[in-house]
């Protein structure tokens, strides 16, 4: 079993995993992608990401993973970033489509210089964990929409990363995959701990998966406030329908409505 | 319920109208493809037989389809033996303008300064005939076979180079920053995304290669002439002018198309075997 398991502490008892200090993006010296974005994420996190087109989210995500750098500010990793700490699953799935479902979630340890032989077991868990166990040896053609998102996901998760970032995953697919998909995801995170920051711009899914929602604003991109969803997991069908849920959902849809409100 | 199962059961198995007209067409059309093309053939060649007969067209203007037959069996042992020749250059300058071109292709790939510095250079060879620098090569390359190697490849090695180029830029940009994410060196990069992302435009550039190899071979070994070295299918079908046996032109010429048929087909064969099991292009489409 190479797939860990994390046991998630309440909230206010995480141990931090990672920072954002001060972190400015500035695009050709005029547009301000992002203005002074401070968050801490700590271990067993489920962050949203929640605002309108244009609030920095994915800006964010890019400059955590590091594919860009901040123009000021600073990511501080607790205890320094290493190879295969971070997992990624894109809005679209990102498949390579000559390589079957098996090569596509061996894919980050190739890239470690690892042979498939080595980490059989970790790609045949994850892939049973998101329920394609008997796809492995298919083309990512073969598979629909909502599939190929959770070999995504199970190569996200394969390398037992310390943080998964999530690009809104779910936004092109339909209601019904996308809600049977969060709830597969929420059984997932229950079963290996891990911590995700997710990006959307649904108040509904945000509420629905995580315990911290970060409410973005745009035009400058910026961080407008935070809103605790302290509902406790496990969280299934009853919870979309409780009054719980209602009250939650209206506080973030006020705080968006807030983040919109200024220009709209 | 049970209403519904007897409906069911009554429908498991039918096919509508749309559906058995849609089968017929398409056993129709797979007909069609080959049964056509072979008909309008037969009907080509009568229409020669036809006008050479009924207008007395002597024979070293216009041989009958019969000529051509007669001539294609009586010099097979000499026509096979340039059609040997020729289609050894093509195949020959076909392999290396895939190493050149591809090679040169990852080369641009891997040195933007090397791009910028000859990708200008790799275009003005293309696009300046092949006709107008053959005459040169053979002033300068003293062995036939290689001039006309240098020719054949010269016409060749770019469609491999340019599209091979096009795909190893047309990475989808996700995956890029995938790779980047998980600390792919250029290396890995290049191998496990870049040279298959790139695949189906080489094969693309392969198959406009191979035909152009033929060309260039062709053109070559009209202007190399014949130095004791053999002779291939365009020397035979000048020679053959010459002596105004215009059979043996058309059979030679027969040989020449029938060569880049082949050509065409065994590289279409290729593609279809490397991307059959995941590209767009090799997708049988529904409905």
């Amino acid at each position: 079993m190479a797939v860990r398991h994390h046991d998630i502490l309440p909230l206010g008892q995480r141990p931090p995993l990672l920072r954002l200090n001060h972190v400015d993006k500035v695009f050709n010296g005029d547009v301000i992608a992002l203005r002074d974005m401070n968050l801490q994420v700590n271990q067993g996190d489920f962050i949203s990401l929640l605002g309108p087109s244009g609030c920095g989210k994915s800006t964010a995500l890019r400059i955590i993973s590091d594919l860009m750098h901040p123009t000021r500010g600073k990511v501080e990793w607790e205890g320094g970033q290493g190879q295969g700490d971070l997992g990624v699953v894109f809005q679209e799935p990102t498949l390579m489509p000559w390589a079957t479902v098996a090569q596509n979630v061996w894919l980050p340890f190739r890239l470690q210089g690892k042979s498939y032989g080595e980490v059989k077991d970790d790609v045949l868990e994850v892939l049973r964990l998101v329920g394609l166990e008997k796809f492995l040896n298919a083309y990512p053609r073969e598979l629909s929409g909502g599939m190929k998102m959770r070999v995504s996901i199970a190569r996200a998760i394969v390398t037992n990363p310390r943080l998964i970032l999530m690009d809104e995953p779910f936004a092109a697919l339909d209601e019904i995959t996308r809600h049977k998909l969060n709830n597969d995801l929420l059984t997932l995170r229950s079963k290996i701990g891990c911590t995700v920051i997710f990006v959307t711009h649904s108040v509904f899914e945000s509420v629905f998966l995580s315990d911290r929602i970060v409410v973005m604003a745009a035009r400058p991109g910026r961080v407008l406030s935070e809103v605790t969803v302290d509902a406790p997991y496990p969280r299934d069908e009853a919870f979309r329908t409780s009054a719980e849920y209602a009250g939650h959902a209206r506080r973030a849809s006020e705080a968006l409505r807030e983040a919109m409100g200024e220009h709209a | 319920m049970s209403l519904a199962d007897d409906r069911s059961l009554a429908l498991a198995g039918t096919r509508d109208e749309d559906e058995i007209r849609r089968a017929r067409a398409a056993r129709i059309e797979r007909l069609a493809k080959w049964a056509l093309p072979v008909v309008i053939m037969g009907l080509a060649i009568l229409g020669w037989a036809w006008i050479v007969t009924a207008n007395e067209i002597p024979h070293y203007i216009l041989p009958g389809p019969d000529r051509v037959w007669d001539s294609l069996v009586n010099d097979w042992g000499m026509l096979i033996e340039a059609a040997y020749l020729t289609g050894w250059i093509t195949l020959a300058a076909l392999v290396m303008a895939v190493v050149g071109g591809a090679g040169l292709a990852i080369l641009f790939n891997q040195s933007k300064m090397l791009e910028l510095s000859f990708y200008p250079y790799a275009v003005i060879l293309q696009v300046t005939p092949v006709v107008s620098i053959a005459p040169l090569i053979f002033i300068y390359v003293d062995s036939k076979i290689a001039g006309m190697l240098l020719c054949a490849w010269l016409v060749a090695f770019f469609p491999v180079l340019s599209s091979t180029t096009l795909g190893l830029n047309s990475v989808d940009h996700n995956l890029r920053d995938l790779f980047r994410i998980y600390g792919a060196t250029r290396w890995q990069r290049l191998r496990y995304l870049q040279l298959p992302s790139a695949l189906p435009y080489f094969l693309g550039g392969l198959k406009i290669a191979g035909g152009l190899s033929l060309i260039g071979a062709v053109v070559a070994e009209l202007v190399a002439g014949t130095g004791g070295i053999g002779s291939g299918l365009a020397f035979r079908i000048q020679e053959a002018g010459y002596r105004l046996n215009i059979a043996r032109m058309f059979a030679a010429l027969a040989l020449v198309a029938a060569m880049g048929v082949f050509i065409f087909a065994a590289l279409s064969v290729l593609s279809h075997l490397l991307l059959r099991k995941w590209h767009e292009s090799a997708l049988r489409k529904e409905g």
